[in-house]
C-alpha cells in the first residue's frame, strides 16, 4: 500500500498529482501487479480531498491500463510502467547540458532560459494539437 | 443527472433590502460545493432558503425535488449545521444522540457512536465544556447520523483553528465517500475549501456571480500578459473578466473554451483563489455584456 502526498504549493491538480504520485510508485517498482491501493475513504480521511478527485485519478490510471478496480474489495495495480531506459535518459541529460553550457555561453541567465523552455513546450505541444 | 438545488429567480428581501436577488442555479447532486462570497453577501440566506427557514419573497427553491421545510419527509433529507456549530450546552454529548435519535426517524445511532468514539469524546461530557473543534464534530455527527441527502453546513470552519478545521474535513470527506450525499458548505476564504470542493458558487452583493463545477472553471479561464494592448482587439471568444496595464504591459484575466494560440500571450492558468477575486473585483467594477449563457448572471 502506498500512502499519497500533497503538495498545495505545486498549482498541479490534486488528482493530477495522486495520478503521477502512482505512475512513479509503478516507475520505482515500489507498486507492482496485484498490489492494493488505498480506496477512496482511507484518502480522503488522511488528506481531506474530495472523494471524486480519488475516483477521477482511479479513473484516469484504469483508461490507461495500469490499475482495475475490483467490485467490493478496491482498486489493484494490473499493469507495469516501463522504467525509462537509463541509456536514454542519460543521453537526453547529456545533451541538455551542452545546450546549457552554450547557453550560459551566449550570455542567457535562468529567466531566460526558462521563458525559452516554456515558449519550446508551448510550440510544441501547439504543433502536437494541429 | 438530476439537480441536487434548483433555484429560479430567487430572491429574498428583508424589508427594503435584498439579502439575495435573481439567483438562478441548477446543481447537479453528488458534488460537494463551495458557497463563497465576502461576509454579507447572502450565503446564511440562501441555506436558510434551501433548509426551509426562510421563504422567497420571489422565485422558487427546489430541493431534492422537493419544497424545502415542506414536511417531515423533505426535512429527513436534508441535513443542516447553522453557523458557529451550535449545541446546547447543558446537555450530554450522550443526551444529544438521543435526542437525535428521538427526533428522526432515519437515525443511525451505531454510525453516531463510532463517530464520538472516533473523535475521543466522552458520552456523558456536557457540550458546553467541549472545545470549538469538538463542538464542530458533535453538530457534524448529529447532522450526519439522521442519514440526509444533502448536508449544507453554514460557515463550519470559521471558529475553528487549523488542526480542528483539517480533522472537520476530514470527517466530512469520509461521509461523503461512504454515504455518497451532497454537500454544501460556505466560507468567505475559498482557500478553506479548495481542497474539498468540485462546485463553486460564488456571491457577491446578493447575487450570483459565478457558479460551475470548479475544473470546468480552472480549464476555461487564463491569465494572459503581453506586451499592452487594447481588450477590444482580443477575440471575442474571450471574455475579459479583469485586466491591468501599465505603459508596456498588459495582463488580462479571460474566459474561453477555445485554446489560446496567439504566440504574443504568456499564459499561465489561474487558480481558484485568483479567479475568485477576479470575479469579486468584477462585482464591484460591472463591465457591460456579460454573457450568462457562461454562467455568470449579470
Amino acid at each position: 500500500m502506498i500512502e499519497f502526498q500533497l503538495d498545495t504549493a505545486s498549482g498541479v491538480a490534486t488528482y493530477l498529482q495522486l495520478v503521477q504520485q502512482v505512475r512513479q510508485a509503478l516507475q520505482l517498482g515500489i507498486l507492482e501487479p496485484g498490489d492494493q491501493l488505498p480506496t477512496a475513504q482511507q484518502v480522503v480521511a488522511k488528506l481531506a480531498i474530495n472523494p471524486n478527485t480519488v475516483l477521477k485519478a482511479y479513473r484516469d490510471l484504469e483508461r490507461e491500463g495500469l490499475v482495475r478496480p475490483r467490485p467490493g474489495q478496491g482498486t489493484f495495480v494490473v499493469g507495469t510502467l516501463p522504467r525509462i531506459d537509463p541509456a536514454v535518459q542519460g543521453r537526453f541529460l547529456a545533451s541538455m547540458t551542452a545546450w546549457l553550457r552554450k547557453a550560459h555561453a551566449a550570455g542567457l541567465g535562468p529567466d531566460d532560459i526558462e521563458a525559452i523552455y516554456r515558449t519550446a513546450v508551448r510550440n510544441a505541444s501547439a504543433e502536437g494539437a494541429a | 443527472m438530476t439537480a441536487v438545488i434548483e433555484t429560479n429567480d430567487l430572491g429574498k428581501q428583508y424589508g427594503r433590502k435584498w439579502a439575495l436577488r435573481d439567483c438562478t442555479l441548477s446543481i447537479p447532486e453528488g458534488k460537494v460545493i463551495g458557497l463563497v462570497g465576502p461576509n454579507g453577501a447572502g450565503k446564511t440566506t440562501l441555506l436558510s432558503l434551501a433548509v426551509g427557514l426562510l421563504t422567497p419573497t420571489r422565485g422558487s427553491i427546489t430541493v431534492l425535488a422537493g419544497r424545502p421545510g415542506d414536511g417531515p419527509a423533505q426535512l429527513e433529507k436534508v441535513g443542516f449545521v447553522a453557523q458557529d456549530t451550535p449545541a446546547y450546552a447543558g446537555l450530554s454529548v450522550g443526551k444529544h444522540l438521543l435526542m437525535g435519535a428521538y427526533l428522526n426517524a432515519n437515525w443511525d445511532q451505531q454510525l453516531a457512536k463510532r463517530r464520538i468514539d472516533q473523535l475521543g469524546l466522552d458520552l456523558r461530557q456536557k457540550a458546553g465544556s467541549l472545545s470549538g473543534g469538538q463542538r464542530a464534530q458533535l453538530a457534524l455527527t448529529m447532522a450526519i447520523a439522521k442519514q440526509p441527502e444533502l448536508l449544507l453546513l453554514d460557515e463550519p470552519l470559521a471558529s475553528l483553528d487549523p488542526l480542528a478545521r483539517r480533522e472537520f474535513l476530514q470527517g466530512l470527506m469520509e461521509i461523503v465517500a461512504s454515504h455518497g450525499i451532497s454537500v454544501m458548505l460556505s466560507s468567505h476564504l475559498i482557500a478553506d475549501l479548495e481542497r474539498v470542493c468540485d462546485y463553486l458558487v460564488l456571491l457577491v452583493a446578493s447575487h450570483i456571480q459565478l457558479a460551475g463545477e470548479i475544473t470546468e472553471l480552472l480549464a476555461t479561464h487564463h491569465r494572459l500578459s503581453g506586451s499592452r494592448r487594447d481588450p477590444r482587439s482580443l477575440p471575442s471568444s474571450h471574455e475579459v473578466i479583469e485586466e491591468s496595464h501599465t505603459d508596456k504591459q498588459s495582463t488580462f484575466l479571460v474566459r474561453t473554451d477555445q485554446p489560446i494560440l496567439d504566440p504574443a500571450w504568456t499564459v499561465r492558468p489561474v487558480t481558484l483563489d485568483e479567479l475568485v477575486l477576479a470575479y469579486m473585483g468584477q462585482a464591484h467594477n460591472p463591465r457591460p455584456g456579460r454573457r450568462s449563457a457562461l454562467g455568470v448572471v449579470s
